[in-house]
């Protein structure tokens, strides 16, 4: 792995975003917006009473998490996908970077977004709602980096059905981390799913991080099985999708797909 | 001068299928001399541009082999790729970066040492200067192609592979664009292996030329070599009676 061919392309896309509107846009708008909402909605629950002590808390802890999950998908997908709108792909693979690099440049990319996004929305909760997501000082910092980790395996998924079936599958970059979403337990807890969807529940990474998320919350303390069936249900989640992506490349480089992907 | 006549391209027994049975490219094999400009030829769906993304490992051969510089292809792609270039009117530059951020950005893809003198350098030989600054996507096609042929310089390629450079130009440009290539090639050596159907280009341009039909090689040699075997009056006339099989 080459570190100037990795920085090449997260200067390639950091040339973009510096004066994209739309697309630092695409950084803040829906954090902030989900924020309100949701930020709101708590406001009104606790003062009518009908959350209990940690509902602001729980439900805007939930919230930042669920971002820094779809931020960390959307970031690697689109990343991808401007290459592939810009009909670009082929200039950047005849040039010596690999697949590592490219994918990793993406990953780089995302964290930059995370960065930003968390920073802004970390402030507004503050200013709105006195939430401070530093309360819980280091407990939550690993279920962070857990949940970005899965962010950027869902993002590869994505990507890899993008390279394989063209922009035509590129709503996916968009609305694919919803489909995971009833099952994460993101805003309610596990036992609130039906038996049955609990079992789907639990093969998500997603899910033991919310459900960590909330435990530090309610007990102020770590819950190491929590953070290591998440991590571990990563690594097993991040190996499967590398597979992936390197098996719809291989595809692709089969079938002659790469100049014809729009 | 032992490198004249050094083959630094060996392409041996090369089979592209696609869906297993569409035999794109059918059992090619052919070589090619440093220093020279080789011309792929024929018409449309002959198998020239799947035969030069094979032999930049944007696509799998079903077989045979690909040597550049002596090393496989697929399995010295780093290695092979650092050393050559490509360029395509088909392929575009990511048209929302300004030209001089393009170019910066494969500069750095191929570790040019001094990337900003380097594309000074070859701003000032393409007569782009004054475009670095401006956005791509404003560029007029002709502007475009002498990007595209300075970001295919950046590297400075022992081999550079040319997918139709001048089509959609106007003979003007086009004629410049020629004389530039002639003028790369001349000073730097530079093996070309071009593509066009402009057979009035590829007479002024190449000492040799391999004629694809159907995926097979129908014919190969210098161009007045094969307007005399043909007994026609020059390449185009050449090119109609192998594509037509007479």
């Amino acid at each position: 792995m080459k570190w100037h061919r990795v920085q090449a392309i997260l200067i390639r896309h950091l040339y973009l975003y510096q004066r994209s509107i739309p697309r630092l846009m695409d950084i803040f708008y829906w954090p902030v917006m989900e924020l309100l909402l949701w930020g709101f909605l708590t406001r009104y629950l606790e003062k009518a009473g009908l959350g209990g002590v940690n509902i602001v808390t729980i439900l805007l802890g939930a919230l930042v998490f669920w971002d820094l999950l779809s931020q960390g998908q959307r970031a690697v997908s689109i990343a991808f996908l401007e290459d592939v709108w810009e009909r670009n792909l082929l200039n950047i693979f005849v040039t010596p970077l690999r697949v590592s690099e490219f994918l990793l440049s993406t990953v780089l990319l995302g964290l930059i977004r995370i960065v930003l996004a968390g920073a802004v929305i970390s402030i507004l909760a503050y200013l709105l709602y006195q939430f401070n997501i530093f309360t819980f000082g280091f407990y939550l910092v690993p279920f962070v980096l857990s949940i970005l980790l899965f962010g950027w395996a869902l993002g590869l998924f994505t990507t890899g059905i993008i390279l394989r079936f063209g922009s035509s599958a590129q709503v996916l970059a968009f609305g694919f981390i919803f489909l995971i979403q009833p099952f994460s337990a993101v805003f309610y807890p596990v036992s609130a799913l039906p038996q049955s969807l609990q079992y789907v529940a639990y093969i998500l990474p997603s899910t033991w991080v919310f459900e960590g998320m909330r435990r530090v919350v309610a007990t102020g303390s770590l819950s190491l099985p929590h953070l290591g069936m998440a991590f571990v249900l990563n690594f097993i989640y991040l190996g499967l999708v590398f597979w992936f992506f390197y098996a719809m490349f291989s595809r692709v480089k089969e079938k002659g797909l790469l100049l014809k992907l729009d | 001068m032992g490198w004249i006549n050094e083959s630094i391209v060996k392409v041996k027994k090369l089979v592209k299928k696609f869906d297993r049975t569409v035999k794109v490219v059918d059992n090619i094999s052919f070589e090619i001399e440093r220093g020279k400009i080789t011309g792929l030829l024929g018409p449309n769906g002959a198998g020239k541009t799947t035969t030069i993304q094979m032999m930049l490992d944007l696509i799998t051969p079903t077989s045979g082999s690909i040597k550049i510089f002596g090393k496989n292809v697929a399995q010295n792609r780093e290695e092979v790729l650092s050393r050559v270039n490509f360029s395509s009117p088909y392929v575009n530059l990511p048209y929302n970066l300004k030209v001089w951020e393009n170019l910066s950005t494969f500069a750095r893809l191929y570790n040019v040492p001094n990337p900003r003198q380097k594309v000074e350098e070859l701003a000032e030989f393409f007569d782009i200067k004054e475009l670095l600054p401006k956005i791509t996507s404003s560029l007029s096609t002709g502007q475009l192609t002498r990007v595209n042929l300075a970001k295919a310089l950046l590297n400075d390629p022992e081999l550079l592979l040319l997918d139709e450079p001048t089509s959609s130009l106007d003979p003007d440009v086009a004629d410049r664009v020629r004389k530039l290539l002639l003028q790369i090639q001349k000073d730097r050596g530079v093996t070309i292996l071009y593509t066009s159907h402009n057979m009035a280009e590829i007479e002024e341009l190449c000492t040799r030329v391999i004629f694809l039909n159907k995926g097979k090689i129908t014919d190969d040699g210098a161009p007045r070599q094969l307007v005399r075997k043909y007994g026609r009056k020059d390449l185009n006339d050449v090119f109609i009676a192998i594509a037509r099989g007479e």
